[in-house]
């Protein structure tokens, strides 16, 4: 067990000569070798590891040392670090060299993070159980013969198993909160827009978005205010504040929540129904106004969300043709027969059905019945949300419609598989923010997630909610 | 609507992407399940809605066009496949003849 609760306490441990940030470093090091079943990384840097651990160790003694000094952070294998593969869990890109950093990952390394490794996730975040890794499944450290989720699967594996103080993942329907709920942390969506996309490896340009899985309130927090901000190498990119809490925090007993019945129909398990009734009522208690709320779109999700993001994939997949990097076949045949090869032998099943989709829906004769359609459903989910944040602050929901099931339970039914993704898709077809919190575990001991989600660039209630309950509510478990 | 194989082999093309005989059918049968239960969003009205390509909507952005270096020639060459010493290397494009 670590002697610190989040990363303040690890700095005022470091400070006073308590612990050793080489020690710390070594611990985690050695922990992810002796869990190495769970496949959670793709790539351990020990050595980098160990030599930024001594470096900064200096700095904190110091006293020059930057926010995240210390804290030992691992970045899904989608986001650039020069130097170093960048995978995308894909065999098409299993020897791909990063040239250059990506922003986010640029700014914790600026404040002193120190990167542990890269983590396993679905082949360019295409999944939500991690099983379409070239690399592997990665396994729940909760129960090894259960998925964590996906498509940061990795990051919450090694997260919950306690392998390092938090990791990197991104979301572009669920892809943060979904695998933090199966594995029992915490996992923050920023709103699309407060965080650099540059660096992080397109799936679905418009959704795709970069954030913090941790153990605590405190480090998600600090990881949002570090990574956040306006990057000239992302033109989506927004200076906004507020990201953060702060002296705000006295106002949380005064947000009004919405609970939108669509988000507890028919399809969700019973026991985190009863869970989530149960911490409605500890915030009731507590004061809190609640509200019912309609969100009449929500059944449309799923459909408005493949559509789109599938369509968007198969663009930006169109890079990948063996000509410049990746994997390239050795079929001989002309340039076009390289191109196909290439692709067919390099992306794995569920990439290449993403793009046989997105191809479709925005072939000639089928975009306007199709992609079209679906962006103009996407304008209605806006519009829903802007009118529910009229009447309330936040928006209380389940993270996912079941806690981690069994490996292989799912994967040879694609839409069965996209059809968990129920809760989250809609905050990202709305850009808008939300986060995972742990609420305990079932009879089966598997973790339960609760969802809050917040308007466009309030990430700051999100934060203050769950420090609110993480503070307060004590019957968790 | 419903996708046949020829249109699976039509779609596969368009993707530069080579669908195996025997997997032909497979996909065929997923793009339709996925497809028939895309069909939901004909339930809605949307004559009349502006479609949303980007959920935060900023405008064009622009910055000053000032010059900075790019990726180096050497650097952008080391993923390369296969390369020379300055271009990337491809199967030939123009035949002899």
């Amino acid at each position: 067990m670590l002697p610190y609760k989040n990363h303040q306490e690890k700095l005022n441990l470091i400070k006073s000569g308590k612990l050793s940030l080489l020690e710390n470093v070594k611990y985690f090091l050695d922990r992810a070798e002796e869990k190495k079943d769970i496949n959670g990384f793709n790539f351990v840097f020990k050595e980098d590891a160990l030599k930024s651990a001594l470096d900064i160790q200096k700095k904190i003694i110091q006293g020059n040392a930057g926010r995240l000094a210390g804290m030992v952070i691992a970045i899904k294998d989608v986001l650039a670090l020069k130097d170093k593969q960048l995978t995308c869990s894909s065999g098409i890109l299993k020897n791909f060299i990063s040239l250059y950093t990506g922003t986010a990952v640029q700014k914790i390394i600026d404040e002193d993070a120190i990167i542990i490794g890269k983590t396993n996730c679905d082949q360019f975040a295409m999944g939500s159980s991690n099983e379409n890794s070239f690399f592997g499944n990665c396994l729940n450290p909760c129960d090894l013969t259960r998925v964590p989720g996906g498509s940061s699967g990795g990051s919450a594996a090694v997260v919950a198993a306690g392998l390092c103080d938090a990791a990197l993942g991104t979301d572009t329907g669920g892809s943060i909160r979904q695998p933090a709920a199966f594995c029992g942390i915490y996992g923050l969506k920023p709103t699309y827009g407060r965080v650099s996309r540059y660096g992080l490896t397109a799936y679905a340009s418009s959704f795709d978005c970069i954030g913090p899985m941790t153990g605590n309130v405190d480090d998600a927090e600090l990881i949002l205010s570090v990574i956040s901000g306006f990057d000239p190498k992302d033109s989506t990119s927004m200076n906004i504040e507020p990201a953060l809490s702060g002296k705000d925090y006295e106002q949380t007993s005064k947000y009004k929540i919405g609970v939108p019945k669509e988000y507890f129909a028919e399809g969700l398990d019973t026991e985190i129904k009863l869970r989530i009734e149960e911490y409605i009522s500890f915030l009731k208690n507590s004061g809190f106004e609640f509200v019912n709320i309609n969100l009449p779109y929500t059944q449309y999700s799923i459909a408005t969300y493949y559509i789109l993001t599938t369509a968007e994939a198969s663009s930006n997949l169109s890079r990948f043709d063996g000509a410049r990097y990746g994997f390239r076949s050795d079929y001989e045949g002309s340039l076009a027969d390289m191109y196909t090869h290439s692709r067919s032998e390099g992306f794995g099943e569920e990439v290449k059905r993403r793009i046989m989709l997105g191809t479709y829906v925005l072939s000639a004769g089928y975009y306007d019945a199709y992609y079209r359609k679906a962006q103009q459903v996407r304008r209605l989910f806006k519009n829903d949300f802007e009118n529910a944040f009229k009447q309330v602050d936040l928006l209380i929901t389940p993270t996912a419609p079941t806690s981690a099931y069994k490996l292989g339970e799912k994967s040879n039914d694609p839409l069965q598989m996209y059809l968990g993704d129920i809760y989250t898709t809609s905050a990202n077809l709305a850009g808008i923010p939300g986060i995972s919190i742990p609420a305990g575990v079932n009879k089966q001991n598997l973790p339960i997630g609760i969802q809050f989600m917040a308007n466009h660039f309030q990430e700051n209630k999100l934060i203050n909610i769950s420090r609110f309950i993480e503070n307060n509510f004590k019957n968790g478990k | 609507m419903s996708v046949t194989i020829k249109d699976v082999e039509h779609i596969a093309k368009l993707a530069r992407l080579d669908i195996k005989e025997n997997e032909l059918e497979n996909y065929t049968k997923h793009l339709n399940s996925i497809l028939d239960y895309m069909e939901k969003l004909n339930e809605l009205d949307t004559r009349g809605v502006e479609p949303l390509f980007n959920p935060i909507e900023n405008t064009n952005f622009f910055r000053e066009d000032i010059p900075v270096r790019s990726i180096p020639r050497e650097e952008a060459l080391k993923n390369a496949p296969a390369r020379t010493d300055e271009h990337f290397k491809v199967p030939k494009v123009i035949s002899q003849d």
